[in-house]
């Protein structure tokens, strides 16, 4: 909605505390959300360390780190929009903005990519003819998919976010200084990078010291 | 008993206040209420869809007691069996028992507890009705596409490889509903937090508002976990992304550890609302302030902390190591110590009170009683032999139904009975629904008190069919079923009559203290008509520095001694108090009360 104040809040910094409030405890279930899939992977990287570091090898590490960097340039990028916005910079926020989508989707290009590559290697862990031993390389990549697919659907509703957000900034329906959008947007944008900070390391690097 | 006579309710004199002006009467379309962002109209929309998902989930409850009352398999097949009590455990937990007081009472009162013209993120409440019933009709297509044999708990394997039912789409049905759930804590906590009314600070929250906040922090700490868990039974079932499958080196113990992870918080999440409105009815018609208010805070607080680390009890026998089941075993134990501070807190409560036996006070005393059975053989199953002699028996059974059912299920009557004529404007008839509340716990414990002694006999649960030596137990059980499925019955037969001819209320008919009763009977669209201050304790039922036993502890008494009459003229005293005004604010109501200190008892 607009930046007016909502009916049942009495005044705008009432409601942008109950917004920021709001989405950072939406963050905490999703790290919890996130945390079952550590905590699962962590028991079994303990339990079966020498299949876990075989089934890493097989990752694609150049479009890994490729992303990691196009994702942390995009969280840098919503940190400048976040500025700008506040000083009601409305050029550079939608600069800023445009760049955050461009890597995002670059990021999604990437994964795509690298999603047809684990396909044509057979490391889709269902699949009859997986490649690796032993069985537990296949508990890895039932991870790798589950994780980095859910991360990945996290990534496409920032970009949605950032595309309706961006429209809106381009239309002039809210006024940039007192609306609190940009800021609970990037708010999420950077948990979406933080779980990936995570992902990198556990998917990508291990098994290749 | 006490003999003081029941409190007679203070009636609406003016007609001019009343449902058109109030917030039943700002539309009158379906479409108004399918699109509205009012909190207390959304309450109402969860009050209906729950209260079908409950009689949806007592049909098979119903089913279940049929069946077990020979000790043949006489009307359902095992296979049909075990998705019977499926569907029943399904609907219940994550459609009745985890929503109801939440997202019905939560719903409609928090916001006129705390002063707030509504809840901070209105849509949102709205979207969460929505994922609600979206995932409930997932679930129950599921349940009539064939069915789930696993019962509510989805343990793998036989979720996975071994399973023959429609397990996908019910758990993508719990995950939707487990949205819902999160977009309900996110709303309470930050309502609490940012929506407070002038003057009401952190200890002057009633209790309820209190029990509200702990219950959406477990919601929302635990629930994404079960999200997560079901995602990875999903993908297991769907893409073959098998995380739990044995052949791979996979645990499924580890599933039990993801699930109970949140399902124990779970419990908490079912129980904590309903100790919030039993605490309100308490202290309500024992005209009395709650005994220990910040311990009953702190107690709250403590069980939802506590809760979160007390998981592995479940999983004794699963094979989990012997020092994570004594360390689980002590934890358990700890839980009960802010229980047991509820319980004595309410005791002492009572404890001089001027107790009127009003029909939801009688479900909370239930409730009372029934949660202390409930939570004292929880401690039996938390120590660890007993719990090897008795896990997966109708010991089982009957301990979680005490607290669910018994504990739960009567809170939220409770509940309904003493917010009824706030949110209707309309008065049930009270002796009616004093025989239903009484027949209630009557009914509760021949249903499950003999499951106690069947499961010590060694009667495990999710069986169809039995040794006859167990009959006369089952026998008693499905009588005592008859007589709660009437009791369940009968509120929905006077209060839907009450909505027509039941006695228009005032605005406060049990002259309790708090701010939703300050505002009318129903409440207008945004709650209160002027934002409404706080200068006094919650609670202020007894003045803290009047002597002990005064009549002071009740206002009634008070107008009484004034006009010089006695209490057991309790047809003049209704005459005379309708002649009065009632005071229109908590002020004037205290003013009434220090202008004479009565001299003796005010029985």
């Amino acid at each position: 909605m607009s930046s007016t104040v909502a009916g049942h809040f009495h005044d705008h910094r009432q409601q942008s505390r109950a917004n920021t409030l709001g989405l950072w405890i939406f963050l905490a279930t999703e790290v919890l959300f996130f945390g079952a899939l550590f905590a699962a992977y962590l028991i079994y990287r303990v339990l079966y360390p020498q299949a876990f570091e075989t089934a890493a090898r097989e990752t694609e590490i150049a479009i890994g780190t490729l992303n990691t960097a196009l994702l942390l340039t995009s969280s840098a990028s919503v940190a400048m929009a976040v500025k700008t916005a506040r000083l009601g910079q409305r050029r550079a926020t939608m600069v800023l903005l445009g760049v955050t989508l461009a890597l995002g989707l670059g990021f999604l290009a990437a994964k795509g990519f690298e999603y047809h590559s684990d396909l044509t290697k057979h490391l889709w862990p269902g699949s009859a003819d997986f490649p690796l031993d032993p069985p537990q390389t296949r508990i890895f990549w039932a991870l790798y998919w589950i994780m980095t697919g859910i991360h990945a659907v996290h990534v496409t509703a920032g970009l949605g976010l950032w595309a309706v957000i961006l429209t809106m900034i381009a239309r002039r329906s809210f006024p940039l200084e007192s609306s609190d959008k940009v800021e609970i947007a990037g708010l999420y944008w950077h948990l979406v990078d933080l779980v990936w900070i995570f992902l990198w390391p556990i998917l990508y690097l291990v098994g290749r010291s | 008993m006490s003999d003081i006579p029941l409190r007679d309710v203070r009636l609406e004199t003016d007609p001019h206040v009343g449902f058109e002006t109030s917030y039943l009467g700002e539309g009158f379309s379906l479409w108004s209420w399918l699109t509205t962002t009012d909190h207390k109209r959304i309450a109402i929309l969860y009050l209906i869809s729950t209260t079908i998902f409950f009689f949806l989930g007592g049909a098979a409850a119903v089913l279940i007691r049929l069946e077990l009352f020979t000790p043949q398999g006489d009307l359902l097949t095992a296979e049909a069996y075990n998705r019977t009590f499926t569907l029943h455990g399904v609907i219940m937990v994550w459609f009745f028992l985890v929503p109801v007081i939440p997202t019905v009472l939560g719903n409609f009162l928090l916001p006129l507890m705390i002063g707030a013209k509504d809840v901070a993120f209105p849509r949102l409440n709205l979207f969460s009705w929505y994922l609600n019933i979206i995932g409930g009709g997932l679930a129950v297509a599921a349940m009539l596409a064939g069915g789930v044999d696993t019962g509510w708990t989805f343990y793998t394997p036989y979720s996975t490889i071994y399973s023959n039912g429609h397990v996908s789409l019910t758990a993508i049905g719990v995950f939707v509903a487990g949205f819902s759930t999160i977009a309900t804590g996110i709303n309470m906590i930050v309502t609490v937090h940012t929506l407070r009314t002038n003057g009401m600070r952190w200890f002057r929250l009633p209790l309820f508002v209190w029990a509200i906040y702990a219950t959406s922090l477990i919601m929302l700490l635990s629930t994404p976990v079960l999200a997560m868990v079901l995602v990875l039974i999903i993908a297991e079932r769907l893409f073959g992304l098998g995380v739990f499958n044995p052949d791979l080196g996979g645990d499924p113990i580890l599933f039990q550890h993801l699930f109970w992870f949140y399902s124990h918080p779970a419990v908490y999440i079912m129980i904590l609302p309903g100790m919030g409105v039993v605490t309100e009815v308490i202290t309500c018609f024992a005209r009395r302030r709650v005994f220990g208010y910040q311990f009953m805070v702190y107690a709250l607080l403590g069980i939802a902390v506590i809760g979160f680390f007390v998981w592995g009890h479940h999983m004794f026998t699963s094979g989990q190591s012997m020092y994570a089941s004594l360390a689980f075993s002590m934890l358990s134990f700890l839980v009960a110590v802010p229980s047991a501070i509820k319980v004595f807190n309410w005791t002492a409560t009572l404890y001089r009170g001027q107790i009127t036996w009003e029909a939801s006070m009688i479900y909370a005393l239930g409730f009372v009683g029934l949660f202390t059975m409930g939570g004292l053989t929880g401690l039996f199953l938390a120590s660890v032999p007993v719990d090897i002699h008795v896990h997966d028996t109708y010991f089982v059974v009957a301990h979680f139904h005490y607290i669910m059912v018994g504990g739960m299920v009567s809170a939220f009557f409770a509940g309904l009975h003493f917010w009824w004529p706030k949110i209707t404007g309309r008065l049930y008839p009270e002796f009616v629904a004093q025989i239903a509340a009484g027949m209630m716990f009557a009914g509760f414990n021949l249903t499950f008190f003999p499951q106690f002694i069947l499961g010590n006999l060694g009667m495990p649960r999710r069986y169809y069919a039995y040794p006859p030596e167990f009959q006369v137990w089952h026998v008693l059980s499905s009588a005592g079923a008859v007589i709660l499925a009437f009791a369940y019955l009968l509120p929905m037969a006077y209060l839907l009559w009450s909505l027509i001819w039941g006695k228009r209320a005032g605005d406060n008919p049990w002259d309790a203290s708090g701010l939703e009763w300050q505002t009318r009977s129903p409440p207008p669209k945004h709650n209160f008509v002027e934002a409404p201050f706080v200068s006094e304790d919650v609670y202020d039922y007894h003045p803290e520095n009047a002597p002990r036993g005064s009549g002071a502890d009740d206002r009634r008494y008070d107008d009484r001694d004034i006009a010089g009459e006695k209490a057991d003229a309790a047809e003049s005293g209704r005459r005379h108090r309708a002649a009065e005004t009632p005071p229109a604010t908590a002020q004037a109501r205290r003013a009434s009360k220090t202008r004479e200190p009565s001299d003796g008892e005010g029985r």
